[in-house]
């Protein structure tokens, strides 16, 4: 066992999908040819000011009611002083020593533990323009669609123990923002980023070692890497008698390294104060019990609901709630159909498959609640199999069908009068004479492998159980 | 008289009489341009576009170039930003052209508003009208000169620490700076944003009032702006003061003081008194602090607002012949030694160091800390008079190149004009008298914050008593 305690804290900047910027009126908007989507306030051309986009406020107060942290109803912004080409007004306004959330914390399931995660802050703040490098490396392209994006900053204590804590911790809070439906949570799309500080000490020290900060992680899994081959690095270093320098550094994912990208010399001096432009102002504490009154149910609260309410597992109930999609999808058929383990059971099985196969969420396929349990009562039935019930689920979707219209033009109901069936069976045992003769010494799960083979004759139509039955009295006449 | 020298509301009074066209006014004050800013350069560059002369209000104005307007050149007498077009209109600007106001060009100011003398422009300086050897003041010294010398009706101009009144003052023409809040600065490249306010240069009290009207009122794409509804303020054009109570900062009539000035003031003093006015002494026990205050806090301010001038998107990119660093800070470092001028580079400098971490506290915050009480005393002054009245400047103008190489004796040229911006509230400077040597004198009304139609009563009441308002330089 490692003689080393690991400490990690994360800072993940979250990008709120409000309709318009938060300092002025350009639309909110992703994937626009570079440069079209800005204005003289966003591009900070001289002469021009900032005006607070409320919505993006009250979009801060719900992640931070949402992560249990005290809201400070002086709302103030500061200007964080540096240069760099994506950043046309040479300072970035956001939020020092009023952030908008404070004192919070985050209860996550790491392995069988519950730990609560202390959340520092989170603060207000504008998104910063892109460059893009070009290839020959003679020039580099500024594109400020992104400038004046808002953002949300949460910082949390370093509370984590491990990079699978890390993770975990990103996982439970992605969720818990995506309930709040305040920003799409896509990393690819860089509307969710994660930066990290980690640093090790001996087993029962108190005092922290020297951290080191990771950035350009592109995905969770990336952020755990990182930290599990920068916990390694200083272990390392420590051991071999070296000092960890305090630095920022960049990792790299194709070599699966961290590289120095400024020393603790090298750090900026931001020169925060306040921004003369935006005067602080004290929101009403009836606006946060307003906000705090819309929050919708979260993530843990729901899935303990549905473990009580519902009585499902806890699998059944983890599948459901690890969308906020699938869990209101599973509420509504819940109300046409009253069978939540059934549902449960075929959202978590043949509709997540079919989710997987797609790359899509539940919200963007074409099925409602209504029609999903059509399906599952059709198989409860013995309309069609439940092999065929898969079946018809693929053809709803791919040709936006009902499921009784999907099993009538594609001939799927399950064939269960004997007569019909007992030709199938009359072949299959015919073909199969050694098994037959397994099932008369006295083997009767044998006469699975003889259902197996109908059924494929039947083209997955025929009911297994009617199949079972008269198997077994054609070959003992019981 | 030719239109160029009337007042305002005299020349309005010409066009709706229809005595005199909108388009030949315009003209004729477009040749005494010509004729005399050859030797006045106040103008940094004419209009693109000839406006159209169909408005209500068909005033001829020069904009201080400072001041963003559609499709026109806006350098904040700059190298850094030459060659910026604005592609919009600042909401002064809006606003002028929407009363039909006739822009006539752009005019010179200290860069970046730096300075009270209109010598750190690089386009170089601007001259007095009544001493052609002497600065018209600053920073919107183009502003001031361009109206004593009747190349302008009225002028917009901005001020941070006393850059509308100080020039006022030198050049003998009027000058308010509103209220903080009070006219929106969207489309005024800051300065100081906490300080900076728009105002109106004018020949007399009564313009000062009628482009009030124009130029005030919420705005909110200015999150300063205050949303209070805006008064006609030509009905504070009131021949009255008896019994209102104008304070005298007993701090204000020590060392450093002209005697000219002090002089002159003290007349104006005993008129009013004369008039009905009850004269109170008043205490502003922390004014000795505000010059040092202000140069921390607009500084600061400063430091961060010219941080956009850094060569990436617009106005002058510069790069060294030899790579030193690397292509990225060589062209900011390049860009900014080349694009900004002494003056610039110095506030910048002390501006950056007042934020630094580990000096914060003792400077910026301690600053802000002076600020609030100098905001009280002035408070405090308002709970027993109506007004303050102080010099504007503690000299008259003074010689081209004089303070220019001291730039502490030029800052101190704004002792009296700072404390109104550090308090938010509204002052303005009305000429008070001449000195031997021929040159104007000014005095400051301070007043509430909002309450710019005392000042415009008191400064009418003055001005239709004596005849500063109406001499002329000798051109």
């Amino acid at each position: 066992m490692s003689p080393f305690e690991t400490v990690i804290g994360l800072e993940v900047h979250l990008q709120l999908s409000t309709k318009t910027k938060i300092f002025c009126s350009c639309a909110n908007q992703y994937g626009c040819a570079p440069n079209t989507n800005v204005c003289p306030v966003c591009l900070g051309l001289p002469g021009t000011l900032p005006v607070l986009n409320h919505q993006a406020l009250l979009y801060g107060i719900k992640v931070g009611l949402a992560l249990n942290a005290e809201i400070n109803s002086f709302i103030k912004f500061d200007r964080k002083n540096y240069y760099y080409p994506d950043l046309p007004k040479g300072y970035q306004i956001s939020q020092y020593d009023f952030p908008v959330a404070k004192h919070g914390f985050l209860k996550i399931k790491s392995g069988d533990q519950e730990k609560r995660i202390g959340i520092t802050r989170a603060h207000l703040e504008e998104d910063a323009g892109k460059l893009v490098h070009d290839n020959s490396g003679s020039c580099s392209l500024a594109d400020f669609n992104r400038t004046g994006t808002p953002l949300i900053e949460i910082v949390t204590e370093p509370d984590l123990r491990s990079p699978q804590e890390a993770y975990d911790y990103l996982n439970t809070l992605k969720l818990t923002l995506q309930y709040l439906g305040i920003s799409d949570c896509d990393m690819e799309k860089g509307s969710l980023r994660c930066d990290a500080n980690v640093s090790i000490r001996p087993i029962g020290q108190t005092s922290l070692g020297t951290k080191t900060e990771l950035k350009n992680m592109n995905s969770f899994k990336a952020v755990k890497t990182a930290l599990e081959y920068e916990v390694k690095r200083h272990e390392q270093v420590i051991i071999s008698g070296g000092k960890i320098i305090q630095e920022t550094l960049l990792w790299n994912d194709e070599k699966a390294m961290t590289i120095t990208m400024r020393s603790k010399e090298q750090a900026h001096d931001y020169r925060y104060f306040p921004d003369p432009d935006l005067v602080p102002f004290t929101i009403d504490q009836k606006v946060i019990e307003d906000v705090r009154a819309q929050l919708p149910e979260l993530p843990q609260a729901k899935f303990l609901r549905f473990l009580s309410q519902y009585g499902l597992s806890e699998y059944d109930a983890n599948i459901l709630v690890s969308d906020p999609g699938m869990a209101d999808f599973f509420e509504a058929a819940l109300k046409e159909y009253p069978q939540a383990k059934k549902i449960a059971n075929w959202l978590g099985g043949p509709v997540l498959m079919e989710l997987n196969n797609r790359k899509k969420s539940i919200s963007e396929l074409k099925l409602t609640p209504k029609e999903l349990v059509v399906l599952i009562a059709k198989v409860e039935e013995g309309v069609i199999s439940n092999l065929a019930g898969k079946d018809v689920l693929t053809f709803m979707l791919d040709e936006a069908k009902g499921a009784d219209d999907v099993i009538k033009e594609k001939g799927l109901a399950q064939v269960s009068d004997d007569s019909s069936l007992l030709v199938i069976i009359d072949e299959v045992i015919a073909q199969n004479p050694a098994v037959v003769e397994q099932i008369k010494s006295g083997k009767p799960n044998a006469a699975g492998f003889l259902v197996g083979q109908a059924m494929k004759k039947s083209g997955g139509r025929a009911n297994p159980k009617k199949l079972n039955e008269l198997i077994t009295r054609r070959i003992t006449g019981v | 008289m030719s239109p160029h020298q009337l007042t305002a509301h005299a020349l309005l009074d010409l066009i709706k009489s229809g005595k005199i066209s909108a388009k030949d006014a315009y003209g004729d004050v477009l040749s005494r341009i010509k004729a005399v800013d050859g030797r006045i350069k106040a103008y940094v560059r004419m209009a693109q576009t000839e406006p159209d002369f169909n408005g209500g209000m068909p005033v001829p104005i020069a904009l201080k170039d400072n001041l963003c307007t559609k499709g026109e050149e806006v350098t904040c007498a700059s190298r850094i930003l030459k060659g910026f077009h604005s592609p919009y209109d600042a909401g002064v600007v809006e606003k002028i052209k929407k009363s039909g106001g006739t822009i006539l060009g752009i005019v010179n100011m200290d860069e970046f508003a730096f300075g009270s003398s209109c010598e750190s422009s690089c386009y170089g300086p601007t001259f007095n009208p009544w001493n052609l050897e002497c600065v018209p003041g600053g920073s919107s010294g183009g502003s001031a000169a361009s109206v004593a010398a009747d190349e302008a009706i009225w002028a917009l101009g901005s001020d941070t620490g006393g850059s509308i009144r100080q020039p006022a003052s030198f050049c003998g023409i009027v000058g308010l700076k509103p209220t903080y809040g009070r006219v929106s600065r969207y489309g005024l490249i800051a300065f100081a944003s906490s300080l900076d306010q728009i105002g109106p240069l004018t020949k007399d009290v009564g313009d000062c009032a009628l482009l009030m009207n124009i130029i005030s009122g919420y705005d909110q794409r200015d999150s300063t702006s205050v949303n209070v509804s805006v008064p006609d303020y030509t009905k504070a054009l009131v021949n009255d003061v008896r019994g209102l109570k104008i304070g005298i900062p007993k701090e204000a009539f020590v060392e450093g003081l002209d005697a000219e000035v002090r002089r002159s003031v003290e007349d104006a003093l005993d008129l009013l008194k004369k008039l009905g006015a009850v004269i109170k002494e008043v205490s502003l026990p922390h004014t000795p602090y505000a010059v040092a205050t202000y140069y921390i806090v607009a500084t600061a301010e400063a430091s961060s607002n010219l941080a956009r001038f850094d060569g990436v998107r617009y106005g002058l990119r510069a790069t060294p012949a030899k790579v030193r660093k690397n292509a990225l800070v060589d062209m900011y470092e390049e860009t900014r030694s080349k694009g900004f001028g002494d003056e610039a580079k110095r506030r910048i400098m002390l501006g950056t160091y007042a934020l630094s971490s580990g000096y914060y506290d003792a400077y910026y915050l301690r600053g802000q800390k002076v600020r609030t009480l100098i905001k009280n005393d002035l408070d405090e002054a308002f709970k027993d008079c109506d007004c303050v009245l102080t010099p504007t400047s503690p000299t008259v103008a003074f010689k081209v190149g004089e303070k220019i190489s001291d730039p502490l004796s030029m800052y101190l040229s704004d002792i009296y004009t700072i404390p109104a911006n550090l308090a938010g509230i509204p002052a303005i400077s009305i000429p008070c008298g001449f000195s031997q040597s021929g040159l104007p004198i000014g005095l400051q009304l301070m007043g509430k914050a909002f309450d710019e139609e005392m000042l415009l009563r008191v400064s009418y009441t003055y001005e239709q008593n004596t005849p500063w308002h109406t001499k002329k330089p000798n051109l």
